[in-house]
């Protein structure tokens, strides 16, 4: 008993010193990626493995690694917590010297990282976030925004919809800030693009599973449109409950998400989906390229086909390696903020995005795309899931510069 | 609850000598363990980890205050956790007050939560009081997701370390490190010291036998408040201390699984021992930090540790050691 406890405890002792051993050996000649997400819970599916896979792909793509660069890549679970999140970025900066962080998904926990990146000068290239606080209150000279935010959610599905037809809107609204804050954005669209807001119904926040009663308010207000500002799982109780109610029926009504992913849509289904209108930048069967890049993408953890995160992830490397490649791979370890000046200063083009560029604040621009989920009846094949109702061009997509309240200087 | 179980088998080891400041002498040694542990590894190990179990470890102490020596299972422990780290955050971001000043405004808040809620709470006993405390607990996150200067989903983020007293900057780990570390000295002594008061005398009889403590004259409820309320605010300083120590105070650290993981940290090293909850907290961070990488495999992983813990250590891993050696830890 004596015996194996100490035996016990002395390779207890042990193991996290072995682990920081193997970790200090380096290679000047290495460039690290962290990916950091979800692997385990409600965005494992649009981010966890797939983005990894997406990733290793750009770096194959970008052929860096035959003029002799290694390029390594780690992966860790943040488990959703800011806390998590922000311990394991700082293991990777101080002991691991990973020299890019990729993906985080999670607001909360991409504004964290956010803050420890451009304290040690490194690169953050976030994919998975919809904040649009990253480019604009917490704006940094270290963090590139890749793929959307709420405010481009917001002005696609808001203005975009009402140009379809969709006038009048009630809003069934998660009560807390980003619900607020998804509402308000949204409505503002709504009445600029000359449509009407007849109402709005707060749901408790967190907590909330039967939806019924808001539903009947919003079916109550007969308003054409009813938008969903809420996320997660809020999203798919409220989606999968109007569709048991038939609040879409007869094609009078139409459903708007906010923030949902063509993996929402999946798991939800088509019978329940239908008629969802939603945003995102990035459909895999939108064209002949971003066909291309499926196709060269394989099979996919979960036999997913690849979401908007997932390809911001691979896009965002891509361009990054790029940039390596460009300005040596010593300088741009040496510097977080001088890589990030030169991804802005190189337009981008990628199979997935089509060209584009990064703008002084840390933007991606590229199209946003307007999709309505296709009935059961429309849908041929495995994965056929939207109709495009609309596309917004690169320079309308986002927020303009200097709206944000972003205090970086102009390039 | 476990509280009378973990002592039983200690009855005589109470009158055993006191070396030096009301400990014994296996006490002073493992002290001077846990000492040297404290200085030597930061040379060798990750500091961020370091403060991340010893924040950790104030928490399970200021929680095994009340379990282990007032036989108190609070099931809301997060409420004060998670306030202090709102407190220190906000008074340190927005207020622009040093570190120091921040931790204690943190407790401070923390311990007026605890009285506000201790004051209701300890009118029961038992399931009944967990569940008040838990109640209560949720009623303090629901406010925390609403209330403007927490940020809801957000939290606090980016709150400067600032410089300790204004004058001593706080940038570097290493710096950081000593003062959490003096930080939690204190803290673990001030419990000590509490634990071997004659306050605390009458704690452990009212977790022994509560009518004979009302019996002999003693105002257990007065007592008991006293106890939560002291428990509460070490733990608004555990919580102030880890926002200060990363920068953030989010909605984690006020969810009722925050409540269960303190429990889980103080019944894995030990209830009611003094070095307990430290090696219990020592034990969940590290294994959460070296098993992030299997996903959500490690909350099953830390649900067999308690089955396990629960089923054949049921002193905890430093109650095991001290049930071995015939000592109290």
């Amino acid at each position: 008993m004596n015996l194996n406890r100490r035996t016990i405890l002395s390779a207890a002792a042990a193991t996290p010193l072995l682990g920081a051993r193997g970790a200090r050996a380096q290679a000047a000649n290495t460039i690290r990626i962290g990916i950091l997400n979800d692997q385990s819970g409600l965005y494992r599916d649009l981010s966890g493995p797939g983005s990894t896979q997406a990733v290793r792909m750009a770096i194959q793509e970008s052929g860096i690694t035959q003029r002799g660069v290694n390029v390594e890549v780690v992966q860790a679970d943040h488990q959703n917590r800011p806390d998590v999140g922000a311990t394991v970025v700082r293991q990777w900066i101080d002991r691991d010297n990973v020299d890019v962080i990729v993906d985080v998904p999670t607001s909360s926990v991409a504004l964290a990282v956010n803050t420890i990146v451009r304290e040690k000068n490194k690169v953050f290239l976030n994919s998975g976030a919809a904040t649009s606080d990253l480019t604009g209150a917490a704006c940094s000279p270290n963090t590139i925004h890749w793929t959307y935010d709420t405010w481009m959610l917001a002005r696609s599905t808001g203005g975009a919809m009402v140009r379809a037809g969709g006038q009048t809107w009630f809003f069934i609204t998660a009560d807390y800030a980003f619900g607020h804050a998804l509402e308000r954005d949204t409505a503002e669209f709504v009445r600029s693009a000359g449509g009407r807001v007849l109402g709005q119904v707060r749901t408790p926040f967190p907590g909330t599973t039967d939806f019924s009663s808001f539903l009947l308010q919003a079916q109550a207000s007969r308003a054409q449109v009813v938008g969903l500002a809420n996320a997660g799982g809020d999203t798919i109780n409220s989606i999968k409950q109007a569709a048991e109610f038939g609040l879409t029926r007869g094609g009078r009504t139409k459903l708007a998400g906010l923030l949902v992913f063509i993996t929402d849509v999946h798991s939800l289904g088509l019978q329940t989906a239908q008629g969802l209108v939603l945003t995102e930048t990035f459909y895999w069967d939108l064209n002949d390229k971003t066909r291309a890049f499926t196709t060269r993408l394989g099979a996919m953890p979960g036999n997913i086909k690849p979401s908007m995160v997932q390809a911001g992830c691979y896009s965002a490397v891509l361009h990054y390696l790029k940039a390596v490649g460009d300005m040596g791979v010593s300088a741009a370890k040496a510097s977080g903020l001088e890589a990030v000046n030169r991804m802005k200063a190189m337009p981008t083009d990628d199979d997935a995005f089509g060209p584009g560029s990064v703008r002084s604040d840390g933007r991606k621009l590229h199209p946003s795309y307007l999709f309505e989920v296709k009935t059961p009846a429309e849908s041929r094949a495995p994965w056929d899931y939207y109709k495009l109702l609309g596309t917004t061009a690169a320079t309308d997509s986002f927020r303009p510069l200097g709206e944000g309240g972003c205090t970086l200087p102009r390039s | 609850m476990a509280g009378p179980a973990a002592a039983g088998a200690f009855e005589g080891i109470d009158a055993e000598k006191e070396a030096l400041w009301g400990f014994t002498k296996p006490q002073l040694l493992a002290f001077g363990v846990m000492l040297a542990f404290i200085v030597i590894s930061p040379f060798y190990l990750y500091p961020v980890f370091l403060m991340k179990v010893l924040c950790f470890a104030l928490f399970a102490c200021a929680f095994n205050l009340l379990i282990g020596y007032v036989g108190l299972l609070s099931f809301g422990h997060a409420a004060y956790f998670g306030m202090g780290g709102y407190l220190a955050g906000h008074a340190a971001k927005v207020w622009g007050a040093t570190p120091e000043v921040s931790i204690l405004i943190g407790g401070f808040v923390a311990g007026l939560l605890g009285w506000a809620i201790g004051a209701l709470a300890i009118r029961r006993q038992g399931i009944y009081f967990a569940m008040i405390t838990l109640a209560m607990a949720q009623m303090v996150y629901f406010f925390c997701v609403q209330a403007p200067f927490t940020n809801g989903e957000d939290g606090i983020q980016a709150i400067p370390r600032g410089a300790f007293l204004g004058q001593y900057s706080l940038a570097s780990d290493f710096t950081l490190y000593w003062m959490v570390a003096g930080i939690f000295l204190l803290g673990f002594l001030f419990i000590h010291r509490v634990i071997h008061s004659p306050f605390g005398q009458v704690m452990k009889a009212i977790r022994e036998n509560e009518p004979r403590a009302i019996s002999l004259g003693y105002r257990v409820d007065d007592y008991k408040l006293m106890a939560f309320v002291i428990s509460a605010a070490l733990s608004g300083v555990a919580g102030g201390t880890k926002a200060i120590v990363f920068g953030i105070a989010t909605l984690t650290d006020v969810f009722w699984t925050m409540s269960g993981e303190v429990v889980l940290m103080s019944l894995v090293g030990g209830l009611g021992t003094l070095f307990g909850p430290v090696a219990g907290a020592a034990i969940i961070i590290t294994m959460q930090n070296y098993l992030a990488e299997f996903g959500a495999w490690v909350t099953v992983i830390q649900g067999v540790i308690f089955v396990l813990c629960v089923l054949a250590f049921r002193r905890g891993v430093i109650g095991e050691i001290g049930r071995v050696l015939k000592v109290r830890l």
